[in-house]
């Protein structure tokens, strides 16, 4: 009787081991094939000139323009949304945990995680691009700024949701320990939960920049595009996600191939942040217990 | 610290203006932005045209309806659009319109043994299959357009687009214009209340969907079926002679076709008279303020424009447009004096 | 009197405590302020959704809400197979990636060898990098051809059970509702994975080893020690996916189908919010417009009643086993 609950449990175990790797392995292969294809059919554009030349000369040109545009609207995005998004994360899980307002906050936060980028591409069009062109008589319409700011409100919730979550893990007993030391609130947040939770909270500001990279359409109406070379936030600025869209939708295939490579120049942008922050972390590394 | 902030922001559109204003004073930056259509071809000439001319012209496709809404929000220096705006509103805007180039729209279809450009069909049927009133390739209104021609006895798939575009404007009037049923039924727009069939996303998605689904037909522009190697079908035009898609019978489509009684150019090429006429012809028309704020981008904008109708001619046939007739380019000169004020 | 050492150790730490009081008041206001920031952020577009919307909202009022028509040749706009799509396509996503993640982070945090868990981790999270114009092209030119070869074998084996089988009944043409879902579920896998991975890991270690040391399995500890510890967490991890695919736009567009319809089958084509707007809003003008906007309004509406009714079935589950 005993042996056989025994056996049981084993073999539970057992099979859920395996479904858990089998689970991973299916991750893995849809990560494979994407990745696959895009190569496969991104490989013929993958040179020097995707680098060097600007999308004016289509299928003779590059991506320069756009792979410049990106970096600083994704940088820029990033500026304006992690620091808001862990602070107001941190509000949440430190301030108005168990507060009506938090309540609140938070299932608001759940509701912009899935609005369509397109409708806050619209919105920063009216808050940001139309007053911007009023205030310079035209000179400023749309701006990389204006694209920056849009990309912003895309990736907050998802810092906001997982900074909130992280800090609520951080065991109390390092608030009390810290509390009873007679450090201010402010000190225990910023150098002591924060540095707890600091993986967790990379791993939230690393998501929101996969997502807010791959965008397209909040791009459209607020930075516009630009088959030229710009460097400046407030000029018109082109980006990797809307010249894909633009290529995919060509009947010339040396276009498609350029948007396959601009596709594989965004994961490789994210991955090699992705391990750059990793690599960080682990020397930085700090342990629960 | 509110009035720090607001000089702090004059300061920044000061510094901006500034910074513009030297960047103009060698080459004029001017911004277009509307149709997805005539995008891969006003690029091309773009490039050339700041080669030439060191003037650079930013041609976004937002989309007609977006480039409409942002000429008339004054962001940008002209839009475009695969539907003419009506009389009223250019005047109530002070708008102008004119032609940039012509497209052809083709029925591209997937049954296997049937090559491209065998299969014969007429608006009727065009309409009727669209209509899902004609559901099987062996029906008796295609066989007797095609004579010979060994049809199966399967049933019909059909793809249009999902997304609204200037494609499905054109194919729809057409239909309305030979089918009093498609007018009633499902009449013209960019997107319409399809009766039946499932929705591609661009040309390419219905590319992509008539390729891999067998038994299917679609509509897309002439580039999508040359470039995709898709079936395409011959069509029995309005003077009752069966022609075949390519330059010659698009351009004959523009050139037969009655601009000179359209007032600004409003009119619609499809089912043109001609004898050699393609009968799904398409144009998208360029629209710009006749006494715009900034007068300087506007007359680089019209000159963009003149040098596409002469030097930028070859670039338009190399992807597949056709450059517009000389009448039709002569006219647009006349208009362009008597109604663009400089 | 002055000179009692005493007296001015306890004013300076009065000083001190007055300044970090100071300081906390205003660490507590720069907080609050950003997180005032997403409530302006987010109230700000649904409302700007909502007055662009107005037209169609006010004007059609409850005909928009329960008609299954959509013409806009006529202006004649209905909300509800958008709707219907955007619900199907999010819960078969749902029920794929949920335990696909779960299995996935209980491999990086249990089982896998040490050396395996990062490049594993990084791997999956870069799903999420993949631009998701790049998952519909994926999805149209290969996932699409290969729905449509596996589909004729769901119709064969799954349609054939009672009542469940009516929703693998359908034309095998690959795209549909089960094909944009399976997509998103690939899509939504890394944010719901990374979320499960990070939580589980900050499981304090003494609370696991406990479990072991009565003999728990690996699995028993995950499911009776880690899950519940962290469930709040997962539930957020959950949400997040939930959130990107009710507004995911381009994937879907592309292997949907894009038709107004509302089928009892996932084989069928059909549309989604999100897609419709991506789909139309480009060419669209006057009352079509206003009727996209609206949708998108509606898409507002659509997450906060699904995230309300999914928050009061958390609090019933929570009573239950608090009883």
């Amino acid at each position: 009787m005993a042996v056989d609950i025994y056996v049981r449990r084993r073999a539970i175990n057992v099979v859920a081991m395996l479904l858990s790797g089998l689970a991973a392995a299916a991750g893995l292969l849809f990560l494979v094939w994407i990745l696959w294809i895009t190569v496969k059919n991104g490989i013929s554009a993958l040179d020097l000139k995707l680098f060097t030349k600007i999308t004016a000369y289509a299928d003779q040109g590059g991506l320069a323009n756009a792979i410049v545009g990106s970096l600083v609207m994704d940088m820029i995005a990033l500026a304006l949304c992690a620091p808001v998004g862990v602070l107001a994360g941190t509000f949440l899980a430190e301030y108005a945990n168990r507060t009506k307002l938090g309540a609140v906050i938070r299932f608001l936060n759940d509701i912009l995680l899935s609005a369509p980028s397109i409708v806050l591409g619209l919105f920063v069009y009216v808050i940001v691009v139309l007053p911007m062109s009023n205030l310079t008589h035209g000179s400023v319409s749309f701006s990389g700024l204006a694209g920056a700011i849009a990309l912003a409100l895309i990736g907050l919730p998802v810092i906001v949701r997982t900074t909130d979550e992280m800090l609520q893990l951080v065991p109390g007993t390092l608030r009390e320990a810290a509390l009873s030391l007679g450090v201010p609130q402010w000190k225990l947040t910023v150098q002591v939960l924060m540095r707890a939770a600091v993986s967790g909270i990379v791993t939230g500001v690393l998501l929101a920049l996969a997502r807010l990279a791959g965008e397209t359409a909040p791009l459209l109406f607020t930075a516009f595009g630009n088959n030229f070379m710009a460097f400046h936030p407030l000029n018109k600025m082109e980006s990797l996600p809307v010249a894909i869209y633009q290529y995919t939708n060509d009947p010339n295939p040396a276009l498609h191939a350029i948007a396959w490579a601009g596709a594989l120049l965004i994961t490789l942008f994210v991955l090699l942040l992705s391990l750059c922050a990793r690599w960080y972390l682990h020397r930085h590394k700090v342990t629960h217990d | 610290m509110t009035t720090m902030h607001r000089n702090k922001l004059r300061l920044l559109a000061l510094a901006t203006s500034l910074a513009l204003g030297i960047g103009a004073a060698h080459a004029t930056d001017i911004t277009g932005a509307g149709s997805s259509f005539v995008y891969p071809v006003i690029s091309k000439w773009s490039a050339a045209y700041a080669e030439k001319t060191g003037n650079r012209v930013n041609y976004q496709s937002i989309g007609s309806g977006g480039g409409i809404a942002q000429i008339k929000a004054g962001t940008v220096d002209f839009g475009a659009s695969d539907m003419p705006l009506d009389e009223a509103t250019l005047a109530k805007f002070g708008l102008g319109q004119f032609p940039d180039v012509i497209g052809g729209i083709v029925p591209a279809y997937n049954v296997a043994g049937i090559a491209p450009g065998k299969l014969v069909l007429d608006g009727q049927v065009l309409a009727k299959i669209f209509l899902g009133q004609i559901s099987n390739w062996s029906d008796p209104a295609i066989a007797a357009l095609n004579p010979g021609l060994a049809l199966p006895s399967t049933k019909i798939t059909v793809v249009h687009r999902s997304d609204g575009s200037g494609t499905t404007f054109n194919f729809s009037d057409y239909l309305s214009k030979v089918s009093p049923e498609w007018k009633t039924k499902v009449g013209e727009g960019t997107a319409v209340n399809w009766p039946t069939g499932i929705g591609g996303k661009g040309n390419e998605g219905v590319s992509a969907y008539v390729k891999q689904i067998p038994n299917s037909i679609g509509y897309v522009e002439y580039a999508y079926a040359v470039q995709n190697k898709l079936g395409y079908a011959r069509m029995k035009n309005a003077a009752g002679k069966v022609v075949n898609p390519e330059t010659a019978s698009f351009q004959a489509a523009a050139a037969t076709a009655d601009w000179s009684h359209a007032k600004n150019f409003n009119l619609l090429m499809t089912n043109a008279p001609g004898a050699d006429a393609w009968p799904i012809t398409a144009t998208s028309w360029v629209i710009m303020y006749k006494q715009p704020k900034n007068a300087a981008n506007s007359k680089v904008a019209l000159d963009f424009f003149r040098y596409a109708y002469s030097d930028g001619k070859s670039a338009a046939t190399a992807l597949d447009y056709v450059p517009l007739p000389a009448s039709l380019v002569n006219q647009i000169e006349g208009y362009w004096k008597a109604e663009f004020k400089r | 009197m002055s000179s009692n050492p005493a007296i001015i150790e306890t004013s300076r730490i009065d000083r001190r405590s007055s300044a970090d009081a100071r300081h906390d008041a205003w660490f507590r206001r720069l907080l609050k302020a950003c997180a005032l920031l997403v409530l302006a952020a987010l109230l700000g577009a649904a409302l700007s959704t909502l007055w662009g919307g107005r037209e169609v909202l006010f004007g059609q009022g409850l005909h928009f809400l329960t008609s299954d028509a959509w013409n806009p040749v006529t202006d004649d706009y209905g909300a509800l197979a958008p709707i219907f799509g955007t619900l199907v396509t999010s819960v078969v996503a749902l029920v794929i990636a949920v335990p696909l993640s779960f299995g996935i982070a209980l491999f990086l945090t249990e089982i896998a060898p040490t050396w395996l868990r990062g490049p594993v981790a990084t791997a999956i999270e870069l799903l999420a990098s993949i631009p998701s114009i790049i998952y519909g092209m994926w999805g149209l030119f290969v996932f699409v051809p290969f729905m449509a070869r596996i589909e004729p074998g769901l119709s064969a084996t799954l349609g054939r059970i009672p009542l469940l089988g009516k929703l693998f009944d359908g034309p095998p043409i690959g795209l549909g509702l089960l094909t944009a879902g399976i997509v998103l579920a690939v899509m939504i896998l890394p944010f719901i994975c990374s979320v499960m991975r990070e939580v589980f890991q900050t499981v304090p270690n003494r609370l696991k080893e406990s479990s072991y040391a009565l003999g728990s399995t690996t699995w028993e500890v995950v499911w009776d020690i880690v899950l519940p510890y962290t469930r709040s967490a997962v539930i957020g991890g959950i949400f997040l996916g939930l959130g990107r695919a009710l507004g995911e736009t381009m994937a879907v567009t592309f292997v949907l189908g894009n038709a107004y319809n509302i089928t009892s089958s996932l084989l069928m084509p059909g549309t989604s919010i999100s897609s419709s707007i991506a789909n139309e809003f480009n060419e669209a003008v006057g009352t079509h417009r206003s009727a996209l906007i609206a949708l998108g309004f509606l898409l507002f509406v659509v997450t906060f009643v699904v995230l309300l009714i999914s928050r009061l079935m958390l609090r019933q589950l929570a009573r239950r086993e608090g009883a």
